[in-house]
């Protein structure tokens, strides 16, 4: 109780003092290197864009397949990764009244780990030693290197997965009946997810390194391939999941609204974190060795994941009209003119919001068995990914940088700023559009992802693909202006702004509205029923993967 | 609950279970599931190994064909396919090193091919013309080039 009491006294003189210094750091730090990945990556996009439609032609010792695996690693993995910490930290520093210093220290170690991981695999990409794309499929074998280096950033990833379980259990303790802050609710499903996830990736890794080293000779292509997607699909959910904690927690601030129900909250994070898994199937819809039956199922369990974003779709809005109202928006759409479109904190993850509509429904047509094999492979799913990602994902990373970073580095989110951010918005926006939208159309069109220029020996059909990768060249050039103001904003934002204090946006209950129920917050029992679903998914074509396998094959290196 | 939340979530809901039954009857009732071949092969034997120690095109039945093809960086064996109008073709395919996707665009016919496993897809080609077929998994420094035809007349 004096214990409890003391941590009390410390959470209010936090709330008077702002963000613990150290806490600060260590979230600027993870914000650097997600944002210098970001500028590489960039860069590297853009090049894609003009190699792919023939513009320009990349010098012998580039290869376009070096900087689509560049590309893949440093956005995919690396930009996504580190802001997600740096912003789930904060998040967790900021409900809970600063990290414990051992969860502090877990974090940095983390931190380490993934520049160290991340050098190696960059070395080993830019040495053309692994030219294997972000999915690594074996039998394409890369340097033994490139695949330590993927070990160390899951291992530094686990270690912040560390901090966060030890953090949520402490204070837990400390406020014996009471229900966590909802952003570290957030925070707990996010990390507990990203500790499952990337068993299935380790594990296939630990296998290629001694096939990679020539220890063992043969592997099993199938399984690695299951394997991966487990990883891979959901660490798509996790980003998202990051992203809706700022939709529900944030966003309704900014606007000047409450929060939705955390009953529903909270339900709609569970049923992410339980029934994301087995979502990696619908990569596979076209594979051998996995049958007809089983890939039904997984239709089903790929849709589920859409129950809970259509939750999410109606508390958005839901929020959106009543604060709108409240604001004194008329008639039946007045509310939407009420809304503070021209505040990049809000502007930014509400385009991300809308364009998690076409996302979602693209996302439906991939996962569903014969839709998905007019698509699959094709740009349509580039495209689709570029929305996603790109846009519902992003986006929203972007718009929390613009209160995050000044609060941390305690400076202010001048007008000036908020202009150029909404001007960056705006680019982004546009350049995304243009982008994906010729991708999706090309795709349908037939046109292959993960494939260097060509028009197969002038071949009328690859042809008439052209004019829509121009397109592909068009946007990425907006989103390459997109990206330098973007990085241009964060560091401003972080060394040079007027020094100040920036609110930390996080939004109230209705008033009177039920407190969350305590049942929620039972990790173990959600481990055990995503574990439930694992099994379900996976352990019939798993193991009819193993007792049915083919002889193995050997690394084989083709770049 | 909200009244207009379940209204949204029952409708919503809804429109996921039937488009999962009209995915399950043209899977199961239509049989025109995802391609899903279950045999396996030894993939640095497949020279050795019927049928593709002897790949090519093969009449089996009246306007109906069957293709054995083996996929390797970077081309297809056999290459440059002819058939007549109407024909329905089933693709017997492997790959010999890495993993190749099997695609003709303008058609359905879309199928991973790895290496250790033969995959089967199948499709009826009813309109006269010169298909593209390409390799849609990247496989290496000639991925680009990986490409061939099927010409229908």
């Amino acid at each position: 109780m004096e214990h409890a009491k003391k941590l009390n006294i410390k959470e209010t003189s936090k709330k008077l003092l702002g963000v613990n210094p150290a806490d600060a750091k260590l979230s600027l730090s993870y914000f650097t290197v997600a944002f210098v990945s970001l500028l590489i990556g960039g860069v590297l996009g853009l090049l894609q864009g003009l190699e792919r439609s023939g513009i320009i032609s990349l010098p012998s010792w580039l290869t376009y397949y070096q900087v689509l695996t560049a590309h893949g690693l440093l956005l995919l993995v690396v930009f996504s990764a580190t802001f997600t910490i740096g912003y789930q930290y904060a998040n967790l520093s900021h409900s809970f009244g600063g990290l414990l210093p051992k969860v502090r220290k877990l974090a940095w170690i983390g931190f380490v780990l993934m520049v160290i991981g991340t050098a190696m695999a960059a070395t080993m990409i830019i040495l053309n030693e692994a030219s294997v794309l972000y999915t690594f499929y074996p039998p394409l074998a890369a340097h033994p290197l490139f695949y330590i280096g993927l070990v160390l950033v899951v291992v530094g990833i686990w270690f912040c997965c560390f901090g966060v379980f030890i953090n949520y259990r402490h204070w837990r303790k400390n406020h014996p009946g009471q229900t966590t802050p909802i952003l570290a609710f957030f925070a707990m499903g996010v990390f507990v997810l990203w500790f499952f996830a990337s068993i299935g990736v380790a594990t296939e890794v630990l296998t290629l390194i001694p096939w990679a080293m020539g220890l063992v000779e043969t592997t099993n292509v199938m399984v690695a391939r299951t394997l991966f997607w487990w990883f891979g699909h959901t660490l798509v959910n996790i980003w998202y999941l990051v992203a809706v904690s700022a939709w529900y927690v944030i966003v309704p601030k900014i606007i000047g609204g409450r929060h939705f129900n955390e009953k529903l909250i909270r339900l709609v994070v569970i049923l992410l974190v339980i029934l994301n898994i087995p979502g990696g199937f619908h990569h596979q819809i076209i594979d051998p060795a996995i049958s007809v039956p089983i890939k039904f199922l997984h239709v089903f369990m790929s849709l589920s994941i859409a129950v809970p974003s259509l939750m999410t779709a109606f508390a958005m809005f839901a929020v959106f009209e009543k604060t709108g109202r409240k604001l004194g928006g008329k008639g039946l759409l007045g509310w939407v003119k009420k809304l503070p479109w021209g505040d990049v904190r809000f502007l930014a993850p509400m385009i991300a919001m809308l364009a998690f509509i076409p996302g979602g429904a693209g996302g439906i047509v991939n996962t569903s068995n014969q839709l998905n094999q007019v698509v699959h492979n094709t740009m349509w799913v580039v495209g689709h990914f570029h929305v996603t990602v790109g846009m519902s994902v992003v986006m929203t990373f972007f718009g929390i940088c613009y209160w995050l970073i000044p609060h941390l580095a305690k400076r202010q989110l001048t007008p000036k700023m908020n202009k150029i951010g909404v001007i960056q918005t705006l680019i982004w926006t546009l350049g995304m559009i243009i982008m994906a939208g010729s991708m999706h159309i090309a795709g349908l069109l037939g046109d292959p992802r993960r494939t260097s220029y060509t028009t197969y020996s002038d071949h009328p059909t690859a042809l008439s693909w052209i004019p829509y990768e121009y397109m592909f060249a068009i946007g990425a050039t907006l989103l390459l202006i997109g990206v330098i103001i973007q990085v241009y904003a964060v560091f401003n934002m972080m060394f040079f702004a007027p020094k100040g204090h920036t609110e930390y946006p996080v939004a109230e209950p209705e008033d009177g509205a039920p407190a969350a129920p305590l049942w929620t917050e039972r990790w173990g029992l959600w481990s055990v029923m995503l574990l439930l679903v694992v099994a379900m998914a996976y352990v019939i074509p798993i193991v009819d993967m193993i007792m049915h396998a083919p002889p193995g094959s050997p690394p084989i290196r083709t770049w | 609950m909200h009244r207009l939340e379940e209204i949204w979530l029952t409708v919503s809901c809804g429109i996921l279970i039937i488009f999962m039954f009209i995915v399950g009857y043209q899977a199961f009732a239509l049989e025109m599931g995802p391609p899903s071949h279950m045999e396996t092969i030894d993939p640095q034997k497949v020279d050795q190994t019927e049928p593709f120690d002897n790949p090519g095109v093969f009449e089996i039945g009246e306007n109906e064909y069957e293709v054995v093809m083996t996929m390797q960086t970077f081309g297809f064996t056999p290459n440059k396919i002819e058939i007549p109008v109407g024909a329905e073709v089933h693709f017997t395919l492997t790959s010999k090193d890495v993993t190749h996707g099997f695609q003709v665009a303008g058609t359905n016919i879309n199928a991973m091919v790895m290496p250790g496993h033969i995959q089967k897809i199948s499709h009826t080609f009813d309109e006269p013309g010169e298909y593209l077929v390409l390799c849609n998994e990247y496989c290496g420094i000639g991925h680009q080039v990986m490409a061939t035809t099927i010409t229908v007349k």
